[in-house]
């Protein structure tokens, strides 16, 4: 099944080729295109937009997969109709955003456009999706503002917002009774989101910031700012790092010996994908998210079992997100059997759609964010467990913002 | 009074003196660790006079080497000389490939290479070594730390990290100016053919001089690769601070290396737990990113040649 | 400079060229996808950032790593004038977007160049991160986020025209025609500046600047107004490329995007206004022949960029310029040997 899809990425991209090299030559002879544009085929153009290269390869691999494996699922055809893929590396540099976004919509003329992980090219993104109408699922950047001021009726999103993990960790750490807190992230939109979707839930529930620490993204000199904390003597800290960040961090947390005696809390960034790299560092820590390796019910254990017998790899939670972002078109696809040219029921029937995720039962908010379970996970040996729901069917942040054209 | 009460800087007191002392010493050991990622390009930069962007590159790869020979090896005490033997060699070979063709050319294609270069490392990066986050063990013998306050700690790791920046230093500064190479560097550096003419074999220093420097860098990321972990991009993340270094101190100069590492990392360090506000405005920790940059303009409008650079370069 | 010595007969051959490009990007939009028009629109808007970059490097031998600063303000300007959901008067918004970068490459010159060599490229580029981090750090415009043009600037004319518009930005072919038009002012404009005495006092810096202040020029003044006039046009680009996609980044201050200009005018061929426009194109056919390639795609792109440095020290254009001129010294040795 990966073979098929391979070969037919290839043979998109092998056309794209032409065309490009094609295009070369026209431009310089100053002759018309036209010709060379194949007739509308009758498969379903999906394009993925996103980072091949650089910082967020891992992530932009494992959503790829992820959403392959979910229309693989549907059988040979999605709804009668064969699937195309489009890939385009957006090398997490926001200003080719909108560049590359509007190459998949007005050149490749995606069917579906699939995109990406960083916030600052999502929002180039949805500048082409609203402009152009073409439907469009966000599987992981979290930026609130794309199903919040800039809601459209082609906008989904199968991941998070921004604050949306974070929200339910200010419940659980003001539940435990720590009532003075201090909050560290980096000085960029999705930890400013983060803390406040912490804030707004902790400060309701009595909690008081002692202090809120930032850093310039994404500087990882940590130290003076753990010796502000250690002078600060918080009840309780809460951070927003990810990735080779996230790693350092907690290496750093554990050497300046604040672990065990400050409790620590962050969202489950912090810990993913970080555990092989830090040993011990994480041992304990208890951090909140919308999925966990260890969900135990049988669509997680099947999910996890296909995931790895097709791609070699264990997935994550960017996986998910990607499988997710698959099953919500599949869902639309299924509603008007494979008529792409349905636009209003395709969009129709993802709103109402109740997705079987991995994670849990998925619907869609009415900005069309994830309605989700958020759970609470620690860190237990090489793995993320989860110890419970911190919040069920979680919609955050407020739909208000959000002022969705009929 | 000149201004209103409400235009004046509004500078938050620092907190107790101890905690201000700590604050100090990782100021000054962030700027040792500065140091150390710079002075291999302060030597290629100031002695070989070419602008080496992929300086972070060879960072990123002593790390990668670091963690992957600490697999192999079993100990991080084994990988680092294997580590450094290896990136030696590469360096050489990078050399002869590639560098040598670049000493006659201006410093806009030691720009341009170079650029291409950080592109094709982190390419191949990504392709021998994938795209995950990894972590290197503390060897035994430095995991401990000393206790500062009731409920800080300094961990011995980094203490031991300054200590192997300072001997660099050091020695770096005894092989250039207390040696016979280091002489025939230095003369090298300032009149390549007059070198040449008397019958030192040149190409042979610049080959040594840039691979010491790339061992240097790739030393300095199998050191840190401990503390930070390794990962994709991590070199970008060193290089442009790098340069700020070594401009601010003055190109060549390794005494003005260390007192501009030293001068960023407390300006850095301050920069984010002081608040600074002006006329309402909160420009601390606020704009703590910009401190750098601003010292280094500052700086370079001062003394346009750095701090301890010669003039005329 | 060995390029452009025996050229003084190239440009009989260069401007046949250039009319043959010119007609080609005149006739482009009739016949392709709206892709591909909008594409050329980015990359003649990518070449007006180039040859302003070539006026400092190849014409002035200073090496700017911070020119995406000018570039990118602009921008931010546009964002700025724009009252949301409303376009922004071109008339009004695109002379102020091009002052404020004037203005910011006037002061930042006033400093930047007291210095000079390595030293020069180092401080553009600790001017342009301060800028970049400014717009990264506070909520002036989005902080990371960016912030969106919903509408591209209005071209209607004020009351005494009756509000005459003689053409909309929101219509791609009519924005690739401004773009074009801008691309001939701007080589014309600075092929005069370049042939002016000015231009002969900065191409005398260039060479050998200590000569020329001791002939009596206050070199200073003039390498002000060279990073003044580049500033300024890269602002120019800056507003459009902002205007094209409609959204603004911080990271169009970046490091990485200066990086990119500067191998655009080497790749074309620094030191002709030619050759920085056709870097740009070549830079921008290269990154989309190469993703449809490869997934490790940017190892292509590093290995070319390492390969121009290596072989091509002229760029394309200045390579083609030597090669057409040792042919023509060639002939000519031959007709007068015959």
């Amino acid at each position: 099944m990966p073979n098929d899809m391979q070969n037919d990425k290839k043979g998109a991209k092998r056309r794209e080729l032409i065309k490009a090299a094609g295009a070369a030559g026209l431009l310089a002879a100053g002759g018309g295109l036209t010709n060379l544009s194949l007739a509308q085929s009758a498969k379903v153009k999906v394009g993925l937009m996103l980072p091949y290269t650089g910082t967020f390869a891992q992530l932009g691999v494992a959503i790829a997969n992820g959403f392959k494996l979910a229309i693989s699922e549907q059988g040979k055809t999605l709804a009668g109709r064969e699937v195309e893929y489009v890939t385009l590396d957006d090398e997490s540099d926001p200003p080719k955003g909108a560049d590359r976004a509007n190459q998949l919509v007005t050149r490749d003329k995606v069917d579906l456009l699939v995109g990406t992980v960083h916030s600052g090219v999502q929002m180039g993104i949805v500048k082409i999706v609203r402009e152009s109408g073409v439907l469009h699922i966000i599987p992981n950047a979290g930026v609130e503002a794309a199903t919040g001021q800039l809601c459209a009726p082609n906008i989904f999103r199968s991941s998070f917002a921004n604050g949306q993990p974070a929200y339910p960790m200010g419940k659980v750490v003001a539940d435990r009774g720590l009532k003075n807190v201090v909050t560290l992230a980096w000085r960029y939109g999705a930890g400013e989101e983060s803390v406040a979707g912490f804030k707004d839930s902790f400060l309701k529930g009595g909690g008081k910031i002692v202090k809120e620490l930032w850093l310039p993204f994404p500087n990882v000199e940590f130290q003076s700012l753990l010796t502000e904390i250690a002078s600060l003597k918080p009840d309780a800290v809460f951070v927003f790092f990810a990735g080779g960040g996230a790693a350092k961090f907690l290496t750093d947390w554990k050497a300046a010996g604040l672990k065990g005696r400050i409790p620590l809390f962050g969202t489950g960034f912090l810990t993913e994908g970080v555990l092989e790299a830090v040993g011990d560092a994480a041992e304990g820590i208890e951090t909140t998210l919308h999925y966990g390796d260890g969900i135990d019910t049988p669509k997680n254990r099947a999910f996890r079992l296909a995931y790895a017998k097709a791609f070699k790899l264990q997935p994550d939670v960017y996986a998910v997100q990607g499988y997710d972002a698959g099953l919500l078109f599949a869902a639309g696809m299924k509603a008007v059997k494979g008529d792409i040219s349905k636009k209003k029921e395709i969009i129709a029937a993802m709103r109402a759609a109740t997705i079987d995720s991995p994670r849990g039962k998925v619907t869609m908010s009415k900005s069309q964010n994830p309605i989700q379970d958020m759970y609470l996970r620690k860190v237990v040996g090489q793995e993320n467990r989860v110890t419970g729901v911190a919040m069920k069917a979680l919609d955050y942040p407020p739909s208000g913002t959000c002022k969705m054209p009929a | 009074m000149i201004f209103p009460d409400a235009f004046l800087p509004y500078l938050e007191p620092a907190v107790d003196f101890p905690t201000f002392l700590i604050q100090l010493l990782n100021g000054v050991q962030y700027g040792l660790l500065l140091f150390l990622i710079a002075s291999g390009l302060t030597l290629i930069f100031g002695i070989m006079g070419i602008i080496n962007l992929a300086h972070g590159s060879f960072y990123m790869l002593g790390a990668y080497l670091a963690f992957s020979l600490t697999e192999g090896l079993g100990s991080l005490w084994l990988a680092l000389p294997a580590g450094i033997v290896l990136s030696v060699l590469f360096g050489l070979a990078l050399e002869w490939l590639v560098i040598q063709r670049l000493y006659a050319r201006d410093h806009l294609y030691q720009v341009l290479l170079t650029y291409g270069l950080i592109l094709v490392f982190e390419e191949l990066r990504s392709i021998l070594w994938g795209d995950d986050v990894h972590g290197v063990k503390v060897p035994e013998l430095l995991a401990a730390s000393i206790s500062l306050t009731d409920n800080l700690n300094y961990p011995v790791y980094r203490l031991a990290m300054s200590g192997v920046c300072l001997v660099l230093a050091l020695g770096l500064w005894w092989v250039l100016r207390r040696t016979k190479l280091g002489m025939i560097i230095r003369a090298g550096s300032v009149n390549r053919d007059m070198v040449q003419s008397l019958g030192i074999d040149i190409t042979l220093i610049y080959r040594i001089v840039f691979a010491a420097g790339l061992a240097l860098a790739a030393f300095a990321g199998m050191l840190a690769a401990p503390t930070s972990s390794v990962f994709p991009g991590m070199g970008n993340q060193v290089l442009i601070i790098c340069f700020v270094v070594v401009v601010i101190g003055g190109i060549g100069s390794v005494q003005g290396a260390m007192i501009g590492a030293i001068l960023i990392g407390l300006v850095d360090t301050f920069g984010k737990v002081l608040t600074l506000e002006v006329a309402g405005f909160q420009l601390l920790p606020q704009l703590s990113g910009v401190t750098v940059y601003l010292m280094m303009a500052v700086i370079l409008l001062w003394r346009p040649e750095g701090l301890f650079g010669s003039r005329g370069r | 400079m060995s390029a452009a010595a025996p050229g003084r007969r190239a440009p009989v051959a260069g401007v046949a060229v250039l009319l043959v490009c010119l007609a080609a990007l005149l006739l482009m939009p009739l016949g392709v996808d709206k892709f591909y028009v909008q594409l050329v629109t980015k990359m003649m808007i990518m070449a007006v950032f180039a040859m302003s970059l070539d006026l400092l490097i190849g014409f002035t031998g200073l090496v700017s790593f911070g020119h995406a600063a000018y570039f990118g303000v602009a921008g931010y300007v546009l964002a700025y004038a724009a009252p949301q959901y409303q376009a922004a008067s071109l008339w009004v918004s695109l002379p102020l977007a091009m002052a404020v970068s004037g203005l910011l490459a006037l002061v930042i010159g006033l400093f930047v160049l007291r210095t000079s060599g390595v030293y020069f490229i180092m401080v553009t580029l600790a001017f342009a991160q301060m800028l970049y981090f400014v717009f990264h750090d506070t909520k002036l415009a989005g902080g990371t986020d960016g912030v969106y043009i919903y509408v591209r600037p209005d071209a209607a004319l004020g009351e005494w025209a009756g509000g005459w518009k003689p053409f909309d930005l929101e219509n791609f072919v009519h924005l690739y025609y401004v773009v074009l038009v801008l691309l001939v002012l701007t080589w014309i404009f600075l092929r005069r500046v370049i042939d002016s005495p000015f231009g002969r006092v900065i191409a005398g810096i260039k060479v050998n600047e200590p000569r020329m202040r001791s002939l009596g020029y206050a070199t200073f003044r003039y390498k002000l107004a060279s990073f003044v006039i580049a500033g300024t046009l890269a602002g120019m680009a800056g507003y459009f490329a902002a205007a094209q996609f409609g959204f603004v980044n911080p990271d169009m201050l970046g490091w990485h995007l200066s990086g990119s200009a500067i191998m655009m005018v080497i790749l074309g061929g620094m030191g002709t206004l030619g050759g920085a426009a056709l870097g740009a194109f070549m830079m921008m056919l290269l990154e989309l022949l190469f993703q449809g390639l490869t997934k490790h795609w940017q190892l292509l792109m590093g290995g070319s960029i390492v390969g121009v440095a290596l072989l091509l020290p002229h760029g394309l254009l200045g390579t083609v310029a030597a090669w057409w001129g040792r042919r023509v010294a060639a002939k000519d040795s031959e007709r007068t040997d015959g």
